[in-house]
């Protein structure tokens, strides 16, 4: 698998990160070392091997339904750019 | 259960090349019923201040952790044993990644490869019979915030107390064919939920919501056509107005040689029309992951099948018992099994007086009533017990079908018992055959030329002789031993 300039253009768009060509040209250069350092990987047969999620081999920790948060509407809303006492305000969104 | 076809199933649609059906899959969107959210400890309540339900969890500070409601899992495996599901003993949470203002994390903790209900099946009942449903799959995952849009011209207010709120999508197989199927999935999953108590269904407040999938292909063909998604459309009604929209959109596309493409549209309630969301161009682009922040969720068989244990007598199973235990048709079992308050309710109307009486009063005048004043079968000023005595009065010929619609008006605005409106009132039926005959005889005396035309052949007057003993008891006579009285004395 290689990445080509187009590819690593669409990645940066949907992560909303906004590259120049120069950085375009060094991350393809980077990531496909990268990608090929991991291929090596693929010299393992893993047919029979489930993917691993997590190393630790325990199941989710559970909480009780109660409530107990909420309720401070100043400290969330204290770091927005932009807010009005009550909701965040952003740019319009709308369809 | 088989249900006799009256009808033929008949939805269509004719292009000028040929006859399509349409093919419609449901992604349904369900909150959870919990007092907390999937993740975090802020509160589910719906309506409060803005942003007044949000932790730092919810609104996706640095370092938080995510920590999951044990309440949710279990309200999501009932959910799945009520869809006749596979329960999956392991679950793994991935995250969604795509960027919106009311999702600060920048992604929603849902489940891809690995949900924690799998395959199930759900019944729909039509006119033309039975229609069993696929469930594809079920999964948890977080709601996210309300961006509202209409309180200032250049701005959007985003409101986090729906974030991180748990939602179940329940995805359906492409096995729904009309508006009227959709209609009646989404009425029986509804009804499912709520028997259940894992979800309030109240598509008003948002509770309720789904993704719609619509395709056509010709009548016969094998391969399902290419489908378009309308998204997040909150009625039933809305729901069936896009499809049809929708369907005709792609037949007049296919008829002129045109391609469908696969997309995400939106349905406009105002314009009746569906429209493409460009701004979803990309959506179908989420990188998947495990959540690094999440172990896989293993469920132990102790819970599941305690839960399985702790299930409630589901809507199915009630119906084909309400057909069997109280004579009922199909069709009465069925409404009255729509909701568990209202089964609740028959049942107890019927246990004290007559089965099929009780069915009738409930699904004509009591639904009427509450209809009309805008009630539920919960804060019906007529209770069960009281309607039980009104219809035992019924029965035992106590007061006329009539007066007992008299009685129920009453009954309705006092809420008390019928016995005592109709002691009261004097509302007794006159059933003493002595007492009966006494009043004709002195109807057929004062009415002497009627008699004669009538035993000349005017038979035409027996209802006349039959109103006028109405009017002398206040519409209390027994109108069945009046007929009879009345028959024999004229005749005799």
């Amino acid at each position: 698998m290689s990445l080509d300039k187009e590819k690593i253009k669409h990645v940066a768009k949907l992560a909303r990160i906004s590259l120049d060509e120069a950085k375009v040209n060094s991350l393809t250069k980077d990531l496909n070392s990268i990608f090929k350092f991991i291929e090596q990987l693929n010299e393992l047969n893993t047919d029979k091997v489930e993917p691993l999620t997590s190393i630790l081999n325990e199941s989710l920790r559970y909480r009780k339904d109660q409530i107990k948060d909420g309720k401070i509407r100043d400290k969330i809303l204290k770091n927005s750019p932009q807010q009005n006492e009550e909701f965040f305000v952003v740019p319009k969104v709308v369809e | 259960m088989v249900v006799m076809s009256k009808e033929k199933f008949d939805y269509f649609i004719n292009g000028e090349k040929g006859k399509y059906e349409v093919i419609i899959g449901l992604e349904v969107h369900a909150q959870v019923l919990s007092n907390s959210k999937l993740f975090s400890g802020s509160s589910t309540k719906f309506g409060a201040d803005p942003n007044n339900q949000v932790s730092l969890i919810d609104s996706a500070f640095p370092g938080m952790l995510p920590v999951i409601n044990e309440e949710c899992i279990k309200q999501a495996v009932k959910t799945g044993l009520g869809l006749n599901a596979k329960i999956n003993n392991y679950s793994v949470f991935d995250r969604k990644n795509y960027f919106y203002a009311d999702l600060p994390q920048g992604y929603q903790i849902s489940q891809y490869k690995n949900p924690i209900v799998g395959e199930g099946k759900v019944m729909l009942d039509m006119p033309y019979g039975s229609k069993e449903v696929g469930i594809e799959r079920l999964h948890l995952e977080q709601d996210a915030g309300k961006s509202i849009h209409d309180m200032d011209p250049s701005n959007t207010y985003v409101d986090l107390n729906r974030s991180g709120i748990a939602l179940m999508e329940i995805v359906s197989k492409p096995d729904i064919r009309s508006p009227e199927e959709v209609n009646a999935y989404i009425k029986k999953l509804r009804t499912i939920m709520r028997y259940l108590g894992t979800c309030d269904g109240n598509m008003q407040e948002g509770s309720l919501r789904a993704d719609v999938n619509v395709s056509v292909r010709k009548v016969g063909d094998k391969k399902l056509g290419t489908r378009c998604e309308i998204k997040n459309v909150n009625s039933i009604k809305f729901m069936q107005m896009a499809i049809e929209y929708e369907a005709k959109r792609q037949v007049e596309l296919l008829d002129n040689g045109k391609n469908i493409e696969q997309e995400t549209r939106l349905f406009d309630t105002k314009k009746n029309e569906t429209r493409s969301m460009r701004s979803k161009e990309d959506a179908h682009d989420y990188r998947y992951f495990p959540d690094p922040d999440l172990l896989p969720l293993t469920l132990e068989k102790k819970m599941v099948d305690d839960l399985k244990k702790s299930l409630p007598e589901l809507p199915d199973k009630k119906k084909e018992r309400f057909i069997k235990e109280y004579g009922l048709s199909p069709y009465e079992a069925n409404v009255l099994v729509s909701e568990k308050a209202i089964s609740d309710y028959y049942e107890e109307v019927a246990k004290l007086s007559d089965k099929k009486l009780a069915a009738n009063w409930m699904m004509g005048d009591l639904f009427a009533m509450l209809n009309d004043k805008g009630l539920s079968i919960l804060t019906s000023p007529v209770s069960a017990k009281n309607l039980a005595e009104l219809v035992k009065s019924i029965k035992s010929s106590e007061i006329s079908g009539r007066i007992a619609k008299e009685v129920f008006e009453i009954m309705v605005q006092s809420g008390d018992n019928p016995k005592k409106i109709i002691e009261s009132k004097g509302m007794k039926q006159q059933s003493d055959p002595k007492e009966l005959e006494k009043m004709i005889n002195q109807i057929l005396t004062k009415n002497k030329d009627k008699v004669d035309q009538y035993k000349a052949g005017k038979e035409k007057l027996f209802g006349f002789f039959v109103g006028e003993v109405m009017k002398l008891s206040g519409g209390k006579a027994n109108p069945q031993l009046t007929n009879e009285i009345l028959k024999k004395l004229l005749t005799g």
